[in-house]
C-alpha cells in the first residue's frame, strides 16, 4: 500500500492558487481599512502573477499527476494563463467597485481565486470525477460572486438565476457522466476512449454531457440565462464570466471530446456542428436589438462560443490550436470592452445602457479607442487579433472538410457587424445630449430598502467631475494595445496555441 | 529586397498617427506630408519602371506568419504601377484640399485618411492573398468613420449600410481565400501557403474554382459597385464628405477591378472562362442601368455615382473580354486609371458648385454658374469631355480598346455595350449644361474659383490632359502583365 506519488513541481500553479485563496481570505479579516481595500487585491494579483510565472516554468513539461487524474500539459497551462489574465483584469476592475465592499474584501477575492482554481482543475481533468470536482469548484464561487452587489435587486436575481440554471446544468452533466461510466465501465478519459463501440446508453450519455457543458459555455439553445445573468452581475464579475468561464468550458470540451470521445467523432461531430451553427445564428441575431451593453456582449459571447465550437468539432490539433488562439484573443478584446463599461458605469448615471457611450470619442479618447478596437476585433476586422482568430478557425474548419462551418462563421460575422458597429457609432457619431438619464431603481426590499424611505434625487446624466480610475483605463488600454499588437504580429500567440494543440497527441 | 514599398505603404499611416498627436491647426499638414511622400515615390517609380522587364520590381518578400503560410510580400509590375500612381495623386490632391479647407476635428480626419491610403496602397501592392484580403478589408474601416463622423444628414445609417453590404462580400472572400490556400496546399510538402506565385503554380480543380470564383467575384462586384449589388452606393455617395468621396470613388472601386486581374483570373482561370458570359451580362446591365440612372438623377453626386457604375461596367467588360491579344483587359486597366483621374476632380468641383448654388447639390437649383466663372467652367468642361470619352482623351482610347476586345470575342455584347458610349455623352453633357448654362438658378450667385481651389483642381486637370497626350506609356507598362493575366484564361481554355 503506498500513496500516490505527487509531482510538486507540476502541481505548483494549483498550489499558488489555493495558497493565495487562503491567504487572501485571512488577510481580509484584518480590521485596517487600508489592508482590506488595497493589500487584499494586491495579494490576489500576486497569487495570479505567481500562477502565471509557475505556468511558464512548467511550460513544455507535459506531465500527468496524481495517478493520471490531472494533466498539467501545455493546453492546461495555456488556458491557465487565460484564466489568470482574466482574473488580473477582474481584480483591477473591482479595485474600487462597491460590490466587494458589500460582500467583504477577503471573501470576494478569495472566491475569485477559488473559481480560477476550479477552472484549472476542470481543464486539467483526465477523469470524469475530477472533471465534476473542477466544474463545481468553478461554479459555486461564481454563483456567489454574481450576487455580491447586494444592494441591487438585479445582482441578487442574477446570482439566484445562475445558481438554479447552473445546478440544472451540473445535474445534467452528472447524469450524462453516469451513463458514460455505465456504457464504458471507466471514468478515465483513456478508458472511455478504449471503449469498443457505441450503444444507445453511450450516446445518451454523450448528449447529456454536451447539454451540461453547453450550459456553462452558453451554447444555444442552452444560453438563455446568459443575458440575464451578465446584465445583473457586477460588471467586473460579468467580464470574468465572459472570458474565463468561457475558456474553461471550451477547455473541457476540447479535452473531453477530442480525447475521451474521439473514437465516436462521427456521431457527435454532426450534432455539435448543428449546435455551432444554431449558436452563431441565435447569438448574433439576439444581440442586434439590445440596448444594454452587457446584454449585447452576452449575446456576442454566445455567438463567439459558436465560432469556437467549430474549432472543437473539427477535432484536429489545428482545431485545438485555433480554439486556444481564439480564446486568448477573445479574452483580450472582451476585457477591453468590459473595462470601458466599468469606467462608464461609475462616471455616468446611465448604467450600462448604450447611450452611456455617447460622445465618448470627443471627450475620453483613452476609453473611446479601446472600445472601438475591441468592437472591431470582435467583428474580425483586419489589423486586430480577431482577424487572425477567425482566419485560423476558418482554416481549421476547411482543413478537415467542415467548410460549411467556415461559411457559418463568415455569415455570423457579417450579421454581427450590425451591433458591433452600433456601439462604435455610439462612441463616435452621437452627442451626449441625445442620452436620456435612467431613474435609479433604489435599494431592493430584500436588501433592506424601502420605496417610501429611499426617495432619491436622480443623479445628473454625466457626473460633474469623473473620478480618476487609472487602473480601469489601464486594463482597457493594455488589452486594446495587445489586440492590435497580436493583430500585426500574432506569431508568439500562434506558437503558444500550437504547443497547446500538440499537447493532445491522440489527434492528427 | 527593398524597403521602398513598405515606406510607400506605411508612411501615410505613420504621419496620420503623428498628426493625431499634433495640434489641431497643423493636423491636415501632417496628412499632406503623409500623402506627398508616397506621391514622390510613385513618380520616381513611374519614371524608373522598366517596361521590358517581366515580373515584379522592388520586391519585398519576408516571412510574416509562418504558422499560416502568410508572407509579407509586395511588388510592382505593369498591373499596379499606374494604379499606385493614381492613388498617391488623388490622396495628395485630397490632402491638399483638407489643408486649405480644414474639416472639424482635423486630427481624427487625418488619422482615418492616412489609414485609408495605407490600406489602398497595401491592397494594390500585396503579392500574398491573405495580405491582399487584409488590406482590402481594412479599407472599409476608415471610410466607415469618415462617412459616419463627417458625413451628411443620414451619415450613421449610410455608414452602417455601406459596411454591411461590402463586408458581406469581403468576409466571403476571406473564407474563399482561406479555402484556396488550404485546398491548394501550395507550400513545401503540401503545407498551407497564401503566396500568389505558389498559388498560381498549383491551380485547383474546376468545380472548386467555380465556387471560389463566385465568392471573390461577389466581393469585387459589391465593392465596384456593379449592377444588382449597388444598393449601398446612393446613400454612401450622398453622405460621404467630398474630399473622402473623391478618393473613395477614384481608387477604392479600382481595387476591385484590379483584384479581378491580379487574383481572380490567374488563380481561377477555368472558372473565369465558365463564368465569362454571366460577368459580361452583369457588366452590360451595369452600363445600361448606370447610364439611365445617371440620366434621371438630379443630385449631382448620384449622377456621378451612377456614372461610376456604368464606367466600372465598361472596365469589367474589358477584363472579361478574353480576346486573343488581351486588348480588352488593357483597355480596362487604362480605363481604371482614367476614371479615377476624372471622377476625383469632379467631386471636388461639386463642392465649388454647391458653394455657388446656395449649398444645394441638386442640378435643378443650379444653372448659369458659368456666367461669371469662365475658368471654373473651362476646367469642368475638360473633365466632362474626358468623362464622356471624347476622342482625344485617354478615356476614348480606353473605351475603344475595351470595345475592340469585346468585338473580337463576343460581337453581340459589344454592340449593346457601344450604346453605353452614347449614353455617357448624354448624361455627362446634361450634368454640365444644367449646372453651368441654362437659366440661372434661384439661389445661384456665380463667382470665379479662388486660387485656393485652383491649386487642387488645376493639377488634376493637367494630369488628365497629360495622360490624354501620352496614354501609350501606361499601355506599354501594363501590356505584359495584363496579357499574362488574361491569357492565363484563354490559354487554359485551349
Amino acid at each position: 500500500m503506498r500513496g500516490p506519488t505527487i509531482d510538486w513541481e507540476a502541481l505548483s500553479p494549483l498550489i499558488a492558487l489555493v495558497g493565495g485563496a487562503c491567504v487572501v481570505l485571512l488577510v481580509g479579516l484584518l480590521r485596517s481599512g487600508f489592508v482590506r481595500r488595497h493589500v487584499v487585491p494586491a495579494l490576489t494579483l500576486a497569487a495570479l502573477g505567481a500562477t502565471i510565472g509557475l505556468g511558464i516554468w512548467q511550460w513544455g513539461e507535459n506531465t500527468s499527476i496524481i495517478e493520471n487524474s490531472l494533466a498539467i500539459d501545455d493546453l492546461t497551462l495555456a488556458l491557465t494563463m487565460v484564466f489568470c489574465v482574466g482574473g488580473i483584469a477582474t481584480v483591477l476592475l473591482s479595485w474600487r467597485s462597491s460590490a466587494k465592499e458589500e460582500a467583504g474584501e477577503g471573501e470576494y477575492f478569495s472566491l475569485l481565486l477559488t473559481s480560477i482554481l476550479g477552472m484549472v482543475v476542470l481543464v486539467a481533468a483526465q477523469n470524469l470525477v475530477v472533471l465534476f470536482l473542477g466544474f463545481e469548484l468553478l461554479s459555486i464561487p461564481l454563483y456567489v460572486l454574481c450576487a455580491t452587489h447586494m444592494r441591487r435587486e438585479q445582482s441578487l436575481e442574477s446570482g439566484l438565476k445562475y445558481l438554479i440554471i447552473g445546478s440544472v446544468g451540473s445535474a445534467t452533466l452528472l447524469y450524462g457522466m453516469a451513463l458514460l461510466y455505465g456504457a464504458t465501465g471507466s471514468t478515465d478519459y483513456t478508458g472511455i476512449a478504449e471503449a469498443e463501440s457505441g450503444d444507445v446508453l453511450l450516446f445518451t450519455g454523450i448528449a447529456l454531457v454536451v447539454a451540461g457543458l453547453a450550459f456553462k459555455a452558453s451554447v444555444a439553445p442552452f444560453h438563455q440565462w446568459t443575458p440575464d445573468v451578465y446584465e445583473g452581475a457586477p460588471t467586473a464579475v460579468t467580464g470574468f464570466m465572459a472570458v474565463a468561464t468561457k475558456a474553461a468550458a471550451f477547455g473541457v470540451l476540447l479535452r473531453l471530446f477530442d480525447v475521451a470521445l474521439i473514437s465516436f467523432a462521427t456521431t457527435w461531430g454532426p450534432a455539435l456542428s448543428v449546435l455551432a451553427i444554431v449558436t452563431i445564428v441565435v447569438g448574433n441575431v439576439g444581440a442586434i436589438g439590445q440596448s444594454s451593453l452587457k446584454r449585447l456582449l452576452a449575446y456576442s459571447s454566445v455567438a463567439q462560443a459558436g465560432y469556437m465550437l467549430a474549432g472543437v468539432v473539427v477535432s484536429t490539433r489545428l482545431g485545438i490550436a485555433a480554439t486556444v488562439f481564439y480564446l486568448a484573443v477573445y479574452t483580450l478584446m472582451n476585457l477591453a470592452a468590459f473595462a470601458v463599461i466599468v469606467a462608464r458605469e461609475r462616471e455616468s448615471a446611465l448604467g450600462d445602457d448604450i447611450s452611456t457611450l455617447y460622445g465618448l470619442g470627443a471627450d475620453r479618447p483613452l476609453l473611446a479607442w479601446p472600445m472601438t478596437i475591441a468592437m472591431l476585433a470582435l467583428a474580425g476586422m483586419p489589423a486586430t487579433a480577431g482577424f487572425f482568430g477567425k482566419l485560423q478557425l476558418i482554416r481549421a474548419a476547411v482543413d478537415n472538410d467542415y467548410g460549411f462551418l467556415g461559411v457559418a462563421i463568415v455569415i455570423g460575422s457579417a450579421i454581427s457587424l450590425a451591433y458591433y458597429l452600433r456601439v462604435i457609432a455610439a462612441v463616435w457619431m452621437r452627442s451626449p445630449s441625445e442620452a436620456v438619464a435612467l431613474r435609479p431603481s433604489g435599494r431592493p426590499v430584500i436588501a433592506g430598502g424601502s420605496q417610501e424611505a429611499d426617495v432619491e434625487e436622480p443623479p445628473p446624466a454625466v457626473a460633474a467631475r469623473p473620478r480618476r480610475q487609472v487602473e480601469v483605463a489601464f486594463v482597457a488600454v493594455v488589452c486594446a494595445v495587445a489586440t492590435i499588437v497580436f493583430g500585426v504580429y500574432p506569431e508568439p500567440l500562434f506558437e503558444v496555441a500550437r504547443d497547446a494543440g500538440d499537447a493532445l497527441d491522440s489527434l492528427v | 529586397m527593398t524597403v521602398h514599398l513598405s515606406i510607400l505603404i506605411f508612411w501615410p499611416l505613420l504621419l496620420a498617427v503623428l498628426g493625431a498627436l499634433a495640434p489641431r491647426a497643423v493636423a491636415p499638414l501632417f496628412a499632406l506630408v503623409g500623402a506627398l511622400v508616397p506621391l514622390g515615390y510613385a513618380v520616381i517609380m513611374l519614371v524608373d519602371h522598366d517596361p521590358d522587364a517581366r515580373g515584379l520590381q522592388y520586391v519585398t518578400d519576408d516571412a510574416w506568419i509562418e504558422e499560416l503560410g502568410i508572407r509579407y510580400s509586395l511588388g510592382v509590375d505593369g498591373l499596379n504601377l499606374w494604379l499606385v500612381g493614381l492613388t498617391t495623386l488623388l490622396f495628395a490632391a485630397s490632402a491638399l484640399w483638407l489643408v486649405l479647407r480644414p474639416p472639424v476635428r482635423p486630427q481624427l480626419f487625418a488619422v482615418h485618411f492616412g489609414i485609408a491610403e495605407t490600406a489602398v496602397l497595401g491592397s494594390f501592392l500585396a503579392q500574398d492573398l491573405a495580405l491582399f484580403v487584409l488590406f482590402f478589408d481594412l479599407m472599409l474601416v476608415p471610410f466607415y468613420f469618415l462617412v459616419g463622423q463627417w458625413g451628411g444628414p443620414e451619415r450613421v445609417a449610410a455608414a452602417l449600410k455601406m459596411v454591411i453590404y461590402t463586408l458581406v462580400g469581403s468576409l466571403l472572400m476571406l473564407a474563399a481565400a482561406v479555402a484556396t490556400a488550404v485546398l491548394a496546399g501550395a507550400g513545401p510538402d503540401g503545407s498551407i501557403s497564401f503566396s500568389l506565385d505558389e498559388l498560381r503554380a498549383n491551380l485547383l480543380g474546376e468545380g472548386t474554382q467555380k465556387l471560389l470564383f463566385a465568392a471573390f467575384a461577389l466581393a469585387f462586384l459589391i465593392k465596384m459597385p456593379a449592377f444588382p449589388l449597388h444598393g449601398w452606393m446612393p446613400d454612401t455617395y450622398r453622405n460621404m464628405p467630398l474630399p473622402a468621396l473623391a478618393v473613395f470613388s477614384g481608387v477604392v472601386s479600382k481595387v476591385a477591378a484590379y483584384g479581378f486581374l491580379r487574383i481572380v483570373l490567374p488563380l481561377f482561370p477555368a472558372a473565369a472562362e465558365d463564368w465569362q458570359l454571366i460577368l459580361l451580362i452583369l457588366a452590360l446591365c451595369s452600363i445600361l442601368y448606370g447610364s439611365i440612372q445617371a440620366f434621371t438623377q438630379t443630385n449631382i453626386r448620384l449622377i456621378l455615382g451612377y456614372s461610376s457604375v456604368a464606367q466600372l461596367g465598361f472596365i469589367t467588360l474589358g477584363i472579361f473580354a478574353f480576346d486573343d491579344a488581351a486588348k480588352g483587359a488593357q483597355g480596362a486597366l487604362l480605363q481604371a486609371v482614367n476614371h479615377g483621374l476624372v471622377v476625383a476632380p469632379l467631386f471636388l468641383i461639386i463642392a465649388l458648385l454647391a458653394a455657388r448654388a446656395g449649398g444645394s447639390e441638386d442640378i435643378r437649383d443650379m444653372g448659369g454658374i458659368a456666367f461669371r466663372a469662365p475658368v471654373l467652367a473651362t476646367l469642368f468642361l475638360i473633365v466632362t469631355l474626358a468623362t464622356l470619352a471624347m476622342p482625344g482623351s485617354a478615356n476614348f482610347v480606353g473605351e475603344f480598346l475595351i470595345l475592340l476586345g469585346v468585338f473580337e470575342s463576343r460581337l453581340a455584347v459589344a454592340i449593346i455595350a457601344s450604346t453605353g458610349v452614347i449614353l455617357a455623352s448624354v448624361y455627362a453633357l446634361r450634368m454640365y449644361i444644367r449646372s453651368m448654362h441654362n437659366r440661372q438658378g434661384p439661389a445661384v450667385t456665380s463667382f470665379e474659383m479662388s486660387l485656393r481651389d485652383a491649386v487642387v483642381i488645376v493639377p488634376l486637370v493637367a494630369a488628365i490632359i497629360a495622360f490624354a497626350l501620352f496614354p501609350q506609356r501606361a499601355l506599354d507598362a501594363g501590356e505584359p502583365a495584363v496579357q499574362a493575366a488574361s491569357q492565363a484564361v484563354t490559354g487554359a481554355g485551349r
